[in-house]
């Protein structure tokens, strides 16, 4: 028994070697890469006979816009639809995973779903994780009890709405809400007042940009009008395309095929085991 | 911008809570503003929570946090009701409350205060603060807003009082944490209860009393940003 601490390789367990690797390069002041957030406006209403949902159609990754037409209103029932605004990656993917909890649900009980069905599932799920699944959502739909608005924090908490607002433009939307919106409005002026605020956040927050996406739901039908306003066209580009005067010279044409060095054998014997 | 507008902060209610006991009954009081850091998230919340025919809470604190125990509180008793076939009461209710609070004290940050009526013991109301313990008092108050309204309490509660004394009572406190607390604002709400049943009552902003150097409501915002405060931020490129 002179020796008997051998070093020996780590049979299991974790190894926390890259946690060390990334805290030593984090004093250094290297940022580690981050999620892609997607600064946002997302707003929704009630109106006489339903939910109107809107959305601007920009994602961001720090400064740099990642996605300027991307898709923000996600699917969630026939009669439900869901605004995602902070981690693009967790609004997907939350909203994917309620909507699939919602269809088995409905396959189980042979009724169409609730919005308070769609509210519940998704606020336990994001209290579970405290916060750090990062999704704020605006829940609208039209059940058999009528319309119904909701907005869910990344903490899971809610809020019953007549008009709400998220994302890092929901101030500048809200102020066209709280200043305009008024009981029992008509379809197109739900749209029209949806369509302004989301407007006021691609304007006036850099976190939100592009173009103004709107789902209309109303009691036994569904209209998504992607892309609905387009503020921001490209006026850079020639509608009639670029043509070049005086095309490159063909000096030579001639192929050369390359030599086959490895003759393939095709359906050959199968290998042994 | 100076202030920070943190939209991941946890939502919280920095709250006036107020629930007080009169001769035939409780009455419950509420502010209704709910807050990410210094945005308003909500300006007409309801704070005053459902828990069975008889009982109701007022949630203070992470709202996420309060939602969540007043649900599963709601689910049991209601069970509870079931197997029992009659109403639960209100000790049962708050125990609950207690129950939740205490056991997951490292995990939640809410302050309740759980009142109701029922056949045994009457009016009665219950507070439940954020280490988890649970005390019967004739009067509780809770949130970021009672902190103006214990001096204010120590005077002006008496015994036995009637039902529209203690909801005036309720009334005045709660506009009088608005008029003085930040993190409270919008409009009162109550909630009363006793062997009658339960009435709701609501008070907008502008129909609550003013208190010294509030100005009179306007009809609209526009109306009062006539003349521009300080001079804005200078705005960088």
């Amino acid at each position: 028994m002179t020796k008997s601490t051998i070093e020996l390789p780590p049979k299991g367990g974790f190894s926390f070697d890259l946690c060390k690797r990334n805290e030593m390069l984090f004093k250094k002041g290297v940022q580690p890469p981050s999620f892609r957030k997607t600064g946002t406006t997302i707003v929704g209403l009630i109106f006489q006979e339903g939910v109107v949902l809107g959305a601007d159609t920009r994602a961001t990754e720090g400064p740099i816009v990642a996605d300027k037409n991307c898709e923000k209103i996600h699917y969630m029932a026939p009669n439900i639809y869901c605004c995602g605004a902070g981690t693009a990656a967790d609004t997907e993917a939350v909203t994917d995973m309620v909507s699939s909890q919602l269809k088995l649900h409905r396959y189980h009980t042979g009724r169409e779903s609730r919005v308070v069905t769609a509210l519940t599932l998704l606020k336990s799920h994001l209290f579970n994780y405290q916060g750090y699944v990062s999704a704020a959502l605006v829940l609208g739909g039209v059940d058999v009890t009528g319309p119904h608005l909701h907005t869910i924090y990344p903490h899971g908490s809610t809020d019953t709405l007549p008009f709400a607002t998220m994302g890092s433009g929901s101030l500048a939307a809200m102020s066209v809400f709280e200043s305009k919106y008024r009981e029992g409005l008509t379809r197109e002026e739900g749209i029209n007042l949806v369509c302004e605020a989301i407007s006021s956040g691609i304007f006036n927050d850099l976190g939100s940009g592009s173009n103004v996406d709107v789902c209309v739901i109303t009691k036994g039908n569904v209209e998504y009008l992607r892309n609905h306003v387009l503020p921001n066209p490209r006026t850079y580009t020639s509608a009639k395309g670029y043509s070049f005067p005086k095309p490159t010279e063909v000096l030579m044409t001639k192929v050369i095929k390359l030599k086959e060095k490895v003759e393939v054998i095709e359906g050959g014997d199968a290998m042994e085991e | 911008m100076e202030k920070n507008l943190d939209f991941n902060a946890p939502h919280s209610m920095g709250t006036t809570i107020i629930g007080v006991t009169y001769n035939g009954g409780v009455v419950l009081g509420a502010d209704s503003r709910t807050s990410t850091g210094i945005y308003v998230a909500n300006r007409a919340s309801d704070k005053i929570t459902q828990l069975t025919d008889n009982v109701y809470v007022c949630r203070s604190g992470s709202a996420a946090d309060s939602q969540i125990v007043s649900d599963y509180v709601r689910y049991f008793l209601h069970q509870h009701t079931i197997q029992l076939g009659q109403p639960a009461t209100v000790k049962v209710a708050a125990n609950l409350v207690r129950l939740l609070a205490y056991n997951n004290k490292n995990m939640l940050q809410t302050g309740l205060i759980v009142g109701g009526w029922d056949k045994y013991d009457g009016g009665k109301i219950y507070g439940i603060p954020l280490g988890g313990t649970l005390i019967e008092q004739p009067f509780a108050i809770g949130g970021s807003g009672s902190s103006y309204l214990y001096g204010f309490f120590d005077q002006a509660w008496r015994e036995g009082m009637t039902k529209d004394e203690a909801e005036q009572l309720v009334v005045k406190a709660v506009s009088l944490a608005i008029a003085r607390d930040g993190a409270s604002g919008g409009v009162v709400r109550t909630v009363i209860i006793n062997s009658e049943g339960v009435t709701r009552n609501f008070y907008p902003g502008d129909k609550l009393p003013l208190w010294h150097e509030e100005l009179e409501p306007q009809n609209s915002l526009l109306d009062i940003w006539g003349t521009p405060a300080a001079s804005p931020e200078p705005m960088r490129e």
